[in-house]
């Protein structure tokens, strides 16, 4: 990597896991969620990195300012503030979860041991849509038209779930 | 056609096996009246049998006109294993073909004359079931081609045997005797299966042909030896010779045709075939040959002394079968084949016969006694006497059978024993057998020793026989005068067959009469079994003959000891005696049989029925069930214990195991 | 940058099981959740670099769901709340075995 795309790599790199242990560290849920959001556009300056802008702008508009803000709603609405006691589990589930963790990073980290072929060399430009678009609309339109069905779905449980009983 | 035939002799008794199990299967029950008098075994079970004859005595005839090369049918695969490939086949001989005719002959006639003697028994079908039965084993035992087969009818006339011994068996003391038959045969049987294992071992090969074909060629050595050791063994077993001849007396709890079937004319002769069958295999070790005619000798004397003394009437047969039975081993042992083959036939005709004479006079007496409803053992002799008036035609053929047995001429018994006794003074001299040692003994001495028991013997068989025949039928009748206004002949189904049997008693020696006798066919045996025992016999007794001077000499002293013990029979009988309920119990030492019954049952049936009580019952069966089923039920709890744990219903630990658990996969990938 | 990209996205994904696996409030654990599901889109942007456009197909798919599952998750949580009167998952027993 040359010097300037190395220094915004790393910058974005170190701004996403910082972020993502502080959010894991809070007890008060909504700096948790807010942390959460900041992984969420460092990751967005590292899928431009990437040389995916669209991928990058559709994580700030639809994950960052859709999904996360659906998540701080619901926050707010159940107003629970900082709570009294840590909601951490107990120490026995904190030393299992740390090893486990540790042994999943071993074995994630140990995994990528076969080289990963040379980089193909890319023209830049500013056809970024277009490629995914062409994919997502022929290759993958199952998929895509299914997944309009899971969000109805989804959109239907939801309201069904959340609603109050009626007296009967 | 001697192929189809060949299983058809096997079939038909099965059959009859099955039709007569079925028909006492649907009679059965608690209350009901059984079977008597029930017409289809009535007709299945002789019939079959009969029919069977008839088909042996075709086979018979084919035999007569094309040879008498031996003939084997495979009925099918049975055990293709490595290295051995063994057939369920069947082997048609001149020896084969002598046993099928004389089991299946002598087997018609005491089948039909069960159907008189058993006519009241509530288990009638059930009873011509097992003997049917009986007889198709019988008959696998002498057509199986190889020792497995054989073997297999071996067991399983022992196990019809069980059955018929034991067929009233709601009485404790029936089922206690089959079960001593069946242990004791088990002995036997162990040995035999010792000597398979042998044979496979040293020859490769389990079939007749096959095995006798290699077993010259190991002639002399110690695995030869220790084969016909172990199938002598086996045949002691089966055959009631010392020490295992306990049970035969015992099974005279069975129904008296079974005995005469059974006990006399076949399953107990099956150890005599035996010998004959394997005779390469004995004449390969002489002295594993002068060990049997050994032990034969001391078992005929042995069990004549005894029936000197017994008043039961079928037990004075069991030991004298017992005793006859060691004069075939003397033969076979002493390479006579042919001649302890010979005593095997016409003691067939002249046992069966006396045992069925028997029969009818128990069952006279029986009747009698029922009659005026007096209580006596219609088996005792002390309650019989001067039966011959009442029961006339019964009392000739017993007689008939009485002097056949002794050895008097012309009848069956002196032309076999007379020839057993004349080879074996034959075998004594210059022959391979005289030339072995036994223990020390060279054989010429042990040949003569046995002459001499022989004779001894047959003096007194003479006698305790004839004091059978004078207790029962002559003197004054002890039964009471009531009972003997209701004594008579029993009806014509069972006296037919007895009257067959006087006439084979009186003429069976025509079998084989010796050359010296030039008065009809001599040596229609010797010529008819040379093929399957001519050779063996020339191993074991070379060419040796008597010279005709010696020949007369050995015929004149059986006559006269023949004659002398029916004399001492006659004289020592005169005197009246007392009936069985007046007389002091006999408590003497041959009454007793030495005693050896009590001695085995202190000995060993006790020591091994606590050993199995408590060792094996207490100890191994208690300690293995609770150690297996309560460690069973505790390993259970345990695992269930540690598994419960898993399940606390905390989403959290459920996230954890999960992310284990994928952690495992993906190892398991990586180092996969 | 592909292998760096790759480390990136495990030390983000073990932060995440890290925190699922640590915490009782059902909506952190919700969010750690989300944070794994960002780890692993990363991964997949990062081979879409490498190879072809179907990575970052699937990031919008991810996306999708993503969303859907959130929307019923708190729906979910919600009544939850409504019931229990709290959102500590430690207190959810009743299928103890």
């Amino acid at each position: 990597m040359t010097g300037a795309l190395a220094f915004q790599f790393y910058f974005f790199a170190l701004l996403a896991i910082v972020s993502a242990v502080l959010f894991v560290t809070r007890r008060n849920p909504v700096p948790a969620a807010l942390w959460l959001v900041n992984v969420m556009f460092a990751l967005a300056g590292l899928y431009v990195l990437l040389e995916a802008p669209f991928v990058g702008v559709i994580q700030v508009l639809v994950y960052a300012g859709a999904i996360m803000v659906v998540f701080i709603f619901v926050v707010m609405l159940l107003n629970l503030g900082r709570s009294a006691v840590s909601d951490l589990r107990g120490l026995a589930a904190r030393a299992s979860a740390g090893l486990v963790s540790l042994a999943l990073l071993a074995a994630l980290l140990v995994v990528r041991r076969p080289a990963l072929p040379e980089l193909p060399a890319r023209e830049p430009t500013d056809n970024v849509v277009t490629p995914v678009a062409a994919s997502l609309f022929t290759e993958h339109l199952v998929a895509f038209e299914l997944t309009s069905l899971v969000l109805l779905v989804a959109v239907v449980g939801a309201v069904l779930l959340a609603k109050r009983r009626e007296a009967a | 056609m001697i192929a189809t035939l060949l299983p058809l002799l096997l079939l038909l008794p099965l059959g009859g096996a099955l039709v007569n199990a079925i028909v006492a299967v649907r009679t059965s029950g608690p209350e009901g009246p059984g079977s008597r008098h029930h017409p289809v075994p009535t007709w299945v079970g002789p019939g079959v049998i009969l029919a069977a004859f008839g088909v042996a005595l075709a086979l018979f005839g084919r035999m007569r006109i094309g040879g008498a090369a031996p003939v084997v049918v495979s009925l099918g695969s049975w055990m293709p294993v490595a290295g051995l490939s063994l057939d369920w086949s069947l082997q048609l001989d001149a020896l084969s073909m002598l046993m099928v005719l004389v089991i299946t002959g002598v087997g018609s006639l005491i089948h039909v004359y069960s159907v008189g003697y058993m006519r009241e028994d509530p288990g009638y079908a059930r009873y011509f079931a097992y003997l049917n039965l009986f007889v198709a084993f019988m008959l696998l035992l002498v057509l199986g081609a190889s020792y497995p087969v054989l073997f297999v009818g071996w067991e399983g006339v022992g196990l019809a045997s069980y059955l018929l011994i034991g067929f009233w068996y709601r009485d404790l003391a029936n089922a206690e005797a089959g079960r001593t038959a069946f242990i004791v045969n088990r002995i036997g049987d162990a040995a035999f299966l010792v000597a398979m294992f042998l044979l496979w071992t040293s020859t490769r090969h389990l079939d007749f042909l096959g095995a006798h074909a290699a077993v010259p060629a190991m002639a002399g050595t110690g695995t030869v030896f220790l084969i016909a050791c172990c199938l002598f063994i086996g045949c002691a077993g089966k055959s009631a010779q010392l020490p295992l001849y306990l049970w035969l007396p015992d099974a005279m709890a069975g129904p008296t045709p079974v005995s005469a079937l059974i006990h006399a004319a076949t399953m107990v002769t099956a150890g005599v075939y035996l010998v004959a069958r394997a005779a390469p295999v004995f004449a390969a070790a002489p002295e594993a040959s002068l060990l049997v005619a050994s032990v034969g000798a001391l078992t005929a004397l042995f069990a004549a002394t005894v029936a000197l003394r017994q008043w039961d009437i079928k037990k004075v047969l069991a030991y004298s079968t017992v005793s006859q039975l060691g004069y075939m081993f003397i033969a076979v042992g002493s390479g006579a084949y042919v001649a302890g083959v010979f005593h095997l036939v016409t003691h067939a005709f002249f046992k069966a016969l006396l045992f069925l004479g028997a029969g009818s006079v128990i069952h006279a007496v029986h009747h009698a006694y029922h009659h005026t409803h007096r209580d006596g053992d219609p088996q005792d002799l002390r309650n019989m006497g001067g039966l011959a008036g009442r029961m006339p035609m019964t009392a000739v053929a017993m007689g008939v059978a009485t002097l056949a047995i002794a050895g008097l001429p012309p009848f069956a018994g002196f032309f076999s024993k007379d020839a057993i006794l004349a080879a074996v003074v034959t075998a004594g001299s210059g022959s391979s057998l005289a030339d072995a040692t036994l223990l020390g003994i060279p054989g010429g001495t042990i040949l003569r020793a046995v002459y001499g028991v022989g004779m001894l013997t047959a003096l007194l068989t003479a006698v305790y026989m004839t004091r059978l025949m004078m207790l029962a039928f002559f003197g004054t009748n002890r039964t009471g005068t009531e009972e003997m206004a209701a004594l008579h002949e029993a009806p014509w189904v069972m006296t037919a067959p007895v009257l067959v049997l006087g006439l084979l008693a009186l003429g069976g020696g025509w079998l084989n009469l010796p050359a010296l006798l030039p008065w009809g066919p001599t040596g229609a045996l010797d010529r008819w079994l040379a093929p399957v025992v001519g050779e063996s016999a020339r191993r074991l007794v070379g060419d040796a003959h008597l010279t005709h001077a010696m020949e007369w000499q050995l015929l004149g002293g059986a006559v006269a000891v023949a004659v002398i013990g029916v004399a001492i029979g006659i004289w020592s009988n005169r005197r009246p005696m007392a009936d069985a309920s007046s007389s002091t119990p006999d408590t003497s030492l041959l009454a007793r049989a030495y005693g050896i019954d009590g001695l085995v049952r202190r000995t060993i049936v006790g020591p091994v029925g606590f050993m199995a009580d408590r060792i094996m019952g207490g100890v191994v069966d208690h300690g293995i069930r609770t150690g297996f089923v309560s460690g069973g039920t505790l390993l259970v709890r345990l695992a269930t214990a540690l598994g419960v744990r898993l399940q606390n219903g905390d989403v959290g630990t459920y996230a954890a195991l999960l992310t284990a658990g994928a952690l495992a996969l993906l190892l398991a990938m990586v180092a996969g | 940058m592909i292998t760096e990209s790759l480390v990136v996205s495990a030390i983000l994904f073990v932060i995440g099981v890290l925190g699922v696996l640590t915490r009782r409030n059902a909506l952190i654990l919700f969010m750690c959740a989300e944070l794994m599901l960002n780890a692993v889109n990363l991964s997949f942007v990062a081979f879409a670099r490498l190879h072809n456009v179907t990575g970052e197909v699937f990031v919008v798919m991810v996306m999708t769901i993503a969303a859907a599952e959130a929307a019923v998750g708190l729906a979910i949580i919600i009544a939850l709340f409504r019931h229990l009167g709290s959102v500590d998952l430690s207190s959810l027993r009743s299928l103890r075995g």
